[in-house]
């Protein structure tokens, strides 16, 4: 097992040289005032810039990554991130800006932001977008924010906020972060929003429901319209989850379909790198009864310049430091230029139809969540006929990482039990599938023949199974020297 | 000692335990399971009122967080500390020192409303989860 960076250091071992002073020497103490500096050792690790080196790359080595393995993970689009965006962004004309500048000699790079911002709203049919939000979940927070200034300047902010119980987590969270109650509506037989239950929720304290379409199961929501005219009858708002978009570019827009906000994760959808690899971005898209709470500075374009605008009354004010993570919005440009609106709607069919065909090579072996409709971009299976063979979805997960595969999302969406989310995306070939396939079935067998194999997985990993409850029960994070 | 025919049963897997106007909550044993290891309980505060089915306490297991829905209305009486400090009570004596927090109970009927073990054991049993 690699050791610690902390474990290798080595008192007085440095990885850098510095050149010879060429200010004149001041004593530490004299330039930070007292009580701001430290009285003891910072305690950082001394190793060689070339053990350095070394260790991260092992590292690396020792982890999954998107570039080395299939990554399944269902409600995160784990799609390929084209190194050709990583090769624009890092430009050093974007890569060296300083968010000081002024607007006039950073002209190329609003306009790639302005272009996004158009292209999002195309996308989706909205009529603006801001490109502030740094992530998912943030972007769902200023959506939120965006709704009760709306309520609030008609009046009554509204206390109510509906959720299916097939949403994400962070819907709940977000909605309770800005100040309002969450209502669940509960999903009926075929899975999707009941509108029976959702009229006997709808009444004038409610501000926005919160729909992900398509929704966890997989499963597109074909009410939308529907929803809609019950939520505006009522003076509410409908507002987007846009984690699935991936299955709708270029075929369907959520402003057609009613929606008045929609947030898309371009570290999902538009190929941005997502997780550790991140930062990521949240852009956040309304209908023009929304766009003057929309977070500053906006862009204009006035004259063939483009600024950047603090000044809107109604805003919802600052979310972010600057314009969000640029380097991000750079990288997502590229790609919808790359593919174009043709290309766009190509990946979102080519999702559907991998999805697809992992849920009908599987269902012999693994009981899908829904099974008598195709699925949308990615599909759900359950893992409960396996508990009678002692074996529980978690170990089939910790098993696909022996056969070289990271493990789907397990466990959601909550209302499938022992649930297992396939989310393959358009860019896998049907080799790396019918291989990520070809393992599924063997663990399904193995569950009947050997489920000690499962329970025990994984064998081959750097580290076996890990103690989780213990990690999350006595939760230390901090590496301290056994002699301190 | 409980004892399980004297309990009531929620379709969401909280037990009421009634003593006089008082009812204890907790998970049953069969949501333990299901939750797996709980590793973190958040529990109302004293004096806090709830509706029938009103969210009242949250648990988290590895897998997910979970909302424990208050199976009667009433305001918070006892809140127990020790579940919080060891959320493992949870798993390893669901029915006893397990138990979440108790309430005082509003409206009498409303236990009425609630399942006998026999309706659970037949509710778990038709697939409802």
């Amino acid at each position: 097992m690699e050791k610690l960076i902390f474990e290798m250091s080595s008192a007085g071992r440095k990885g850098y040289s510095l050149p010879k002073l060429d200010v004149p020497e001041a004593d530490l103490k004299s330039l930070i005032p007292p009580g701001l500096s430290r009285n003891t050792e910072a305690g950082l690790p001394e190793v060689s810039e070339f053990d350095c080196v070394r260790h991260f790359t092992r590292l690396s080595q020792l982890n999954y990554s998107l570039d080395t393995t299939f990554y399944p993970l269902g409600s995160c689009t784990m799609k390929y991130n084209p190194k050709i965006n990583e090769k624009l962004a890092g430009l050093e004309e974007f890569a060296a800006l300083h968010p000081y500048q002024p607007d006039s000699s950073i002209q190329g790079t609003l306009e790639i932001l302005y272009e996004t911002e158009q292209a999002l709203s195309k996308i989706c049919g909205m009529d603006g977008f801001t490109l502030q939000p740094a992530a998912g979940a943030h972007g769902e927070l200023t959506g939120m924010l965006i709704v009760r200034a709306y309520h609030t300047s008609k009046g009554n902010p509204r206390k109510k906020v509906i959720i299916p119980d097939s949403a994400h987590g962070t819907n709940p969270a977000s909605a309770a972060l800005c100040g309002y109650e969450v209502v669940t509506v509960r999903s009926d037989k075929a899975g999707r929003v009941d509108l029976e239950a959702l009229k006997a929720l709808v009444d004038e304290e409610v501000a926005v429901l919160m729909l992900t379409n398509p929704n966890t199961l997989g499963l597109f929501e074909k009410n939308v319209k529907e929803i809609a005219g019950l939520l505006h009858k009522a003076g509410a708002l409908l507002y987007l989850d846009g984690a699935n978009l991936n299955a709708l570019l270029g075929i369907t827009r959520p402003g057609d379909m009613g929606f008045d906000i929609v947030h898309v994760n371009l570290h999902k959808t538009f190929s941005t790198p997502h997780g550790g690899g991140g930062p990521g971005s949240g852009p956040v898209g309304v209908k023009g009864h929304l766009l003057d709470y929309l977070p500053v500075p906006r862009i204009r374009q006035k004259r063939n310049k483009l600024t950047l605008d603090y000044d809107p009354k109604k805003t919802i004010g600052r979310v972010r430091a600057f314009y969000g993570n640029i380097g991000i919005i750079i990288r997502a440009y590229c790609y919808i230029r790359s593919l174009g609106w043709a290309g766009l709607k190509d990946a979102a069919l080519d999702a559907i139809l991998s999805a697809n065909y992992l849920k009908a090579r599987l269902k012999a072996h693994y009981q899908p969540a829904v099974d008598d409709e195709p699925c949308m971009h990615e599909c759900v299976f359950s893992g409960k006929d396996k508990k009678e063979y002692g074996v529980r979805t978690l170990d089939i997960a910790k098993r696909l990482l022996d056969y070289g595969f990271y493990a789907p999302t397990v466990y959601f969406p909550l209302i499938v039990e022992e649930a297992i989310m396939v989310e393959p995306t358009e860019t896998e070939s049907k080799e790396t599938l019918d291989a990520f396939i070809e393992a599924m079935i063997k663990i399904a067998e193995e569950a009947k023949t050997d489920p000690a194999l499962l329970r025990e997985a994984p064998h081959t990993t750097p580290v076996r199974r890990l103690d989780e409850v213990l990690a999350a029960r006595e939760l230390n994070l901090r590496w301290k020297s056994s002699g301190a | 000692m409980y004892d399980l025919e004297k309990m009531r049963f929620t379709k969401t897997h909280e037990w009421f335990r009634v003593e006089g106007n008082i009812g204890y909550v907790g998970i049953t044993d069969h949501a333990q399971k299901e939750i797996t290891d709980v590793v973190f309980v958040e529990l109302p505060n004293l004096g806090m009122e709830f509706s029938k089915g009103a969210e009242a306490a949250v648990v988290e297991s590895v897998k997910a967080a979970f909302s424990i829905y208050a199976p009667v209305s009433g305001k918070i009486v006892k809140a127990n500390s020790d579940v919080t400090k060891d959320p493992s009570l949870v798993n390893k004596s669901p029915y006893e020192e397990g138990w979440f927090y108790a309430l005082e109970i509003k409206d009498k009927s409303e236990v009425d409303s609630l399942m006998t073990y026999k309706d659970y054991e037949e509710f778990i049993k038709t697939g409802a989860h």
